[in-house]
């Protein structure tokens, strides 16, 4: 079934490429003052901020891809730049995967809408510079970022994420639950459920991850979630639907783990008593990365967004959205976050946030993908 | 050449249809076939298939076959008697086309709406369960689950059944009352007739349809997987999270690898179906 939905998405691949090459042919790297843009590594490289706008604005177009106008705030950020430099922005198939991204870099490569810049997960990311698709970029505030959140040769760097929480409707749950150790009580049988399958959505693995953290498992050891999760079952506390607004609202799933700024900005509009916790046992956390496309057709305007995002302006719009914003921890010691959206995330623990590397990422999937249909089994 | 020429413009109306299924059917499966057997850099290896049909994968296989066995199997008895039931209601025509246009919209209605729709009602704190409760049953205490392979299965009837009546329907229009007359005109009984006429009549339509509903059931997707997030491993799901996942990546070809054996279940299936249709038959010629 997969093969044949490849199949005609190749067939309109074809039909829209022999529209739109004719459109312009101007998608060139070299974007005049002397500058190739498209091989410069960061701003200095390429001659500074100013050389950059310039070159961004004769370009004049960005072309980003699965960005939803309501996720992260990316509809306001998308807006503001356009409104500071000028540029337009294509937002292609907002709501496709990390997947979907790294196909159509392969797939539009030379067509002047061919993505400019990626936001995918990790997985992706790696996959993605592996391949050599991605275009070695190094911010202003590359040092801000934490060295285990980047690729080393700036391919790709963390941008936003959050923590693995707790959201629960209080109208229904009357003792707020504040770890992992506690969704095991008696008194949240039938309540507690993930957003979807740890095999596919990765909101829902990082929940088993998170477990495992609070139940004796590591980076290096996920079988305590899967664990968990079992006795999650056993003790009849696990509902296991995919979760949603909806499935909160109508009682079926009163608490949810998941993301922190998923649950604010997915499940808070609908349901207005929700609460968010990180739960005290494990902070957990996960970042989507940020690349630019090596065969970018608008090189100037990529790395031109890039210094957008992760300028104090990118950082606090991202915050607003209820996202944490990777260099949150900088803004707040030079004190320019934005409180108001800062105060409404839940707090995060103290200390350090740390994050798998590839190869625990790879491992602790492979086991999940083997283990977790035994939890119900 | 006037030959071919004739030869063409004969097979012209079959035209559409060949370039369909090859577009459609025969190209997928042969690019799941090759993929099956590839590894990332696209060499040759048994490693995917040897995958799948081990561990968590083999145990999907079997799942999905039990599933499927008793979702195609049950729905083809109960739709059978009530299409039998609508057909042969005195003064039916009315409850005929209520019930075909009934089972029409049921038989298509799935995914994740259907599935929320089972939360809703016999979920752990669903509004049916929640009656059953107050009334002093409750199901959740007595080993029903919504969320395991029965629970499934229950979702399934929802839709098998109408399907199996919307398809069942026109074979037994085929069963013209003057045979049953003339059966018992010779002596027969309801039993008699059922024996020699009527039964070996439906036996061939009835086994396709109980092999379609044996294909719908094996590839159903995504009514389970909302309702039970890959706790229960089934083949489609398992391919699912390889081809469609945020979380796997680098791993496509064990999914190939998984489709390739789907289609050989069917095959299998199909093989069967033609042996017992060939005895079946028989009785026609």
């Amino acid at each position: 079934m997969a093969a044949a939905a490849a199949v005609t998405g190749s067939l309109l691949l074809t039909v829209g490429c022999s529209s739109s090459n004719s459109s312009s042919g101007s998608a060139s790297g070299n974007t005049g003052s002397g500058t190739n843009w498209a091989t410069a590594s960061s701003v200095a490289a390429g001659g500074g901020m100013n050389a950059l706008v310039a070159a961004a604005k004769k370009e004049g177009t960005l072309n980003v891809i699965t960005l939803p106008a309501n996720w992260a705030n990316y509809g306001t950020i998308m807006k503001d730049f356009t409104a500071k430099y000028g540029i337009k922005i294509n937002d292609a198939n907002p709501d496709g995967s990390s997947q979907d991204e790294l196909n159509a870099v392969n797939q539009l490569k030379g067509q002047d809408r061919a993505p400019d810049v990626l936001d995918m997960g990790t997985a992706f990311a790696v996959k993605g510079a592996q391949q050599g698709i991605l275009a070695p970029y190094k911010v202003a505030t590359w040092a801000s970022i934490p060295a285990d959140a980047k690729a080393s040769d700036g391919t790709w760097f963390a941008d936003y994420g959050g923590y693995v929480a707790i959201g629960y409707n209080s109208d229904k749950v009357k003792t707020p639950p504040t770890s992992f150790a506690d969704l095991l009580k008696p008194e949240y049988k039938n309540q507690v459920a993930i957003n979807g399958n740890p095999t596919q959505a990765s909101a829902a693995f990082s929940a088993v991850f998170a477990s495992a953290l609070a139940n004796g498992g590591s980076l290096d050891n996920i079988t305590p979630g899967v664990s968990y999760f079992k006795k999650l079952h056993t003790v009849g506390n696990f509902v296991p639907v995919t979760a949603s607004a909806a499935t909160m609202e109508s009682g079926q799933t009163p608490i949810i783990v998941w993301w922190d700024y998923l649950l604010a900005s997915e499940i808070g509009p609908s349901v207005k008593s929700l609460k968010i916790v990180i739960p005290s046992d494990a902070s957990y956390a996960a970042y989507y990365d940020q690349a630019i496309s090596k065969s970018a057709p608008h090189p100037a305007a990529a790395r031109l967004w890039e210094e957008y995002l992760y300028s104090t302006t990118g950082q606090n719009l991202w915050l607003q959205g209820e996202a944490r914003p990777i260099e949150l921890s900088t803004l707040v010691k030079d004190g320019t976050v934005d409180q108001a959206a800062y105060k409404a995330l839940p707090p995060a623990p103290s200390g350090s946030v740390i994050f798998p590397t590839q190869a625990q990422q790879a491992a602790a999937e492979n086991i999940v993908a083997q283990q977790w249909s035994s939890v119900i089994g | 050449m006037p030959k071919l020429l004739r030869g063409l413009r004969r097979a012209a109306g079959v035209i559409p249809f060949g370039v369909y299924v090859t577009l459609f059917l025969i190209a997928p499966m042969v690019a799941v076939t090759i993929g099956a057997f590839q590894d990332n850099n696209g060499g040759f290896t048994l490693s995917n298939v040897n995958a799948a049909t081990h561990g968590v994968y083999l145990k999907g296989f079997w799942q999905s076959i039990i599933l499927s066995v008793l979702t195609s199997v049950i729905p083809g008895i109960l739709g059978l008697i009530i299409a039998y039931t609508i057909f042969t209601a005195k003064r039916g025509r009315v409850l005929r086309q209520m019930a075909i246009t009934a089972a029409g919209v049921f038989a298509n209605f799935g995914g994740v709406p259907l599935a929320f729709l089972f939360i809703a009602t016999l979920g752990s704190s669903g509004l049916v369960s929640q009656w059953l409760t107050s009334l002093g049953f409750d199901p959740y205490a007595h080993g029903f689950t919504l969320y395991s392979l029965s629970g499934v299965v229950v979702v399934y009837l929802y839709f098998q059944i109408p399907l199996m009546v919307l398809v069942i329907l026109p074979a037994l229009e085929g069963l013209r009352p003057a045979w049953r007359e003339a059966a018992e005109n010779l002596g027969a009984r309801t039993w008699d007739y059922w024996r020699y006429v009527g039964g070996p009549v439906l036996l061939p339509s009835f086994l396709g349809c109980v092999l379609l509903l044996f294909g719908s059931a094996l590839s159903a997707y995504a009514t389970t997987e909302a309702l039970t997030n890959g706790t229960i491993p089934l083949t489609s799901i398992q391919i699912g999270s390889f081809l469609n996942g945020n979380v796997i990546a680098g791993q496509e070809n064990i999914g190939k690898a998984l489709g390739l054996g789907m289609v050989v279940i069917i095959a299998v299936a199909m093989v069967i179906y033609v042996a017992m249709q060939r005895r079946a038959a028989k009785w026609l010629r």
